[in-house]
């Protein structure tokens, strides 16, 4: 982290070029193809030439929902999450781990996603931002006091923020403004609306506690 | 990236005999937050990955030893930062741990990989136009006569400047903490002082272990050195950064004189640097500022600073004064 990257970060070299984020960069007539794209992709039943498909048998509870998948190892869990599971909620900022918008919950701990090889999670439970509303729809409350607190500008961190402060606040690490910044430092914002982030997550812990009870990650 | 094997033994047994069935390519894998990340880099290239993660027995921290604390290898560093004894009775270790990486990181990154964490020298990192020996054996350094604001001044060659980056280490080489290796050959024990290797001709070789052998504990004396101890560390921000100069430092006071002393180097030096000099200095006097600083000044005497990085003599010998003095106020 003290250094600039000299490079881009490898790419899937032997993969089938087609991939949705060049797809949609280098088609002029983006907006209507890309919808059809993402339509494609929501069904569940991978492609035959689903890049991530390989032999190594994985079991995966994602939000609740049991996946028997065969994975290529080298699959990091971010992409298996957003390429294949179609929850793009985590985000691939850096995917190097250093800037945490790709946070997610394994066993109920946050991790960074893009440098976990999904092989690794085999047998474990993964929350994403896109488990953790209630069934009734009604948003988490951390989630609640992010947009209560205008705790963002372009959202792209906002899932990574989110799931980290939930798990601050479950480790004991939000009983003061000091631990939320320390403990939240993994998690960058190049729209600086960090103010509004700790008032979030300040506001969000003691709601989180009192529907929880004081129970560690 | 390159495809690969993925292997995942149940004892250490197991993980030692395939890595031996897979020589060479084969590498043993943790938490996976350096390797992964090198591996998309194309720094490192394995053809079998073995995840030692699932090693039963491994995982824990046992206080129950009157002589040693025993960490197990596969202890992520977020669990070792909040364990009671360790906060107790090191704090510089604790704070270690906690100043490093992020907390998802440290979820992931296991104490006996962090040990292990490869440097973050630009030119090593994926920048295959720039010569680099550690990463190309024999073909030359970039650093030396490039952006070197980050690089080493203690230890370093005329073959590599690049700094250890981990903090633990630092830590432990002040405790003068062990690690137990296993390997084909059997059984081992290591001091953290005596794990890493000065880069010298040969910065490409990072450790004195084999690449089969596999960690398997860190031991680390409990005693009168421990307790009036701190990790201070000074980075460009204030938090989720390497360090730029970092001491861990504890001291032993009988009365106000110093009894035993230990300052170990992070973010200067190519290796986890112990200024033995300077510990010696200062036992028999009292712990004043002014001797803290005789002291820091004696571990920077050999510095030999590069063109963008002098400032980290002077940021150094602050480091350890200021180090010292927090030591104490806790004895």
């Amino acid at each position: 982290m003290n250094f600039p990257r000299t490079s881009q970060p490898g790419e899937d070299r032997g993969a089938p070029s087609l991939r949705r984020r060049t797809f949609m960069m280098t088609t002029a007539t983006g907006a209507g193809m890309a919808a059809a794209r993402s339509a494609a992709a929501a069904d569940s039943a991978p492609a035959a030439d689903d890049p991530y498909q390989g032999t190594q048998p994985t079991q995966l509870t994602v939000n609740g929902t049991h996946h028997a998948l065969k994975l290529q190892p080298r699959t990091s869990l971010l992409d298996l999450l957003r390429e294949q599971l179609g929850l793009t909620g985590a985000k691939k900022g850096c995917d190097h781990g250093q800037c945490g918008a790709c946070t997610v919950h394994v066993d109920g701990r946050r991790v960074a996603a893009c440098l976990t090889l999904a092989v690794k999670a085999d047998g474990c439970a993964v929350t994403t931002i896109e488990g953790i509303e209630s069934a009734d729809g009604t948003l988490h409350p951390m989630q609640q006091a992010f947009i209560d607190h205008d705790a963002l500008q372009c959202g792209y961190c906002t899932p990574g923020q989110v799931m980290a402060a939930i798990a601050c606040v479950r480790e004991g690490h939000a009983t003061s403004d000091a631990q939320i910044r320390e403990y939240m430092s993994g998690n960058l914002c190049r729209c600086g609306a960090y103010a509004g982030i700790l008032e979030a997550i300040r506001e969000a812990a003691p709601v989180m506690r009192r529907l929880e009870g004081s129970r560690h990650a | 990236m390159h495809d690969f094997a993925y292997l995942r033994p149940r004892d250490a047994a197991e993980a030692v005999a395939l890595h031996a069935r897979h020589r060479p390519g084969a590498r043993y894998f943790a938490g996976g937050t350096t390797l992964f990340d090198l591996m998309k880099l194309g720094v490192e290239s394995p053809t079998t990955v073995i995840d030692v993660t699932r090693i039963e027995g491994m995982h824990s921290i046992d206080a129950s030893r009157r002589d040693e604390l025993h960490i197990g290898a596969l202890a992520v560093m977020s669990d070792v930062a909040e364990h009671a004894t360790v906060q107790r009775e090191f704090p510089a270790l604790a704070e270690s741990l906690w100043k490093a990486a992020s907390q998802q990181l440290r979820n992931m990154a296991t104490v006996g990989g962090n040990l292990l964490q490869r440097t973050r020298c630009a030119y090593f990192r994926g920048a295959p136009e720039f010569a680099c020996n550690k990463r190309v054996p024999g073909s030359g350094c970039a650093a030396l006569e490039g952006q070197n604001r980050g690089h080493a001044v203690l230890g370093g060659s005329e073959a590599c400047v690049a700094i250890y980056p981990g903090d633990m280490a630092i830590a432990l080489a002040a405790f003068d903490a062990m690690v137990d290796t296993v390997s084909p050959r059997g059984e081992r024990a290591v001091p953290v002082r005596e794990l890493h290797r000065a880069p010298a001709s040969t910065p490409h070789l990072e450790t004195v272990l084999a690449d089969d052998e596999l960690i398997v504990r860190i031991r680390v004396p409990r005693g009168p050195v421990g307790r009036a101890s701190t990790y201070h560390k000074i980075r460009d921000r204030e938090s989720y950064a390497f360090a730029l100069a970092s001491a861990a430092v504890a001291v032993h006071l009988q009365g106000h004189r110093v009894v035993d002393a230990r300052i170990a180097l992070g973010g200067v030096a190519t290796r986890p640097w112990r200024a033995i000099e300077a510990e010696r200095s200062l036992v028999g006097l009292p712990l004043t500022r002014a001797a803290a600083r005789r002291a820091a000044e004696l571990a920077f005497q050999g510095a030999r600073p590069l063109a963008h990085n002098a400032f980290k003599v002077a940021l150094g010998i602050e480091t350890v004064t200021d180090a010292l003095m927090l030591a104490k106020e806790r004895s």
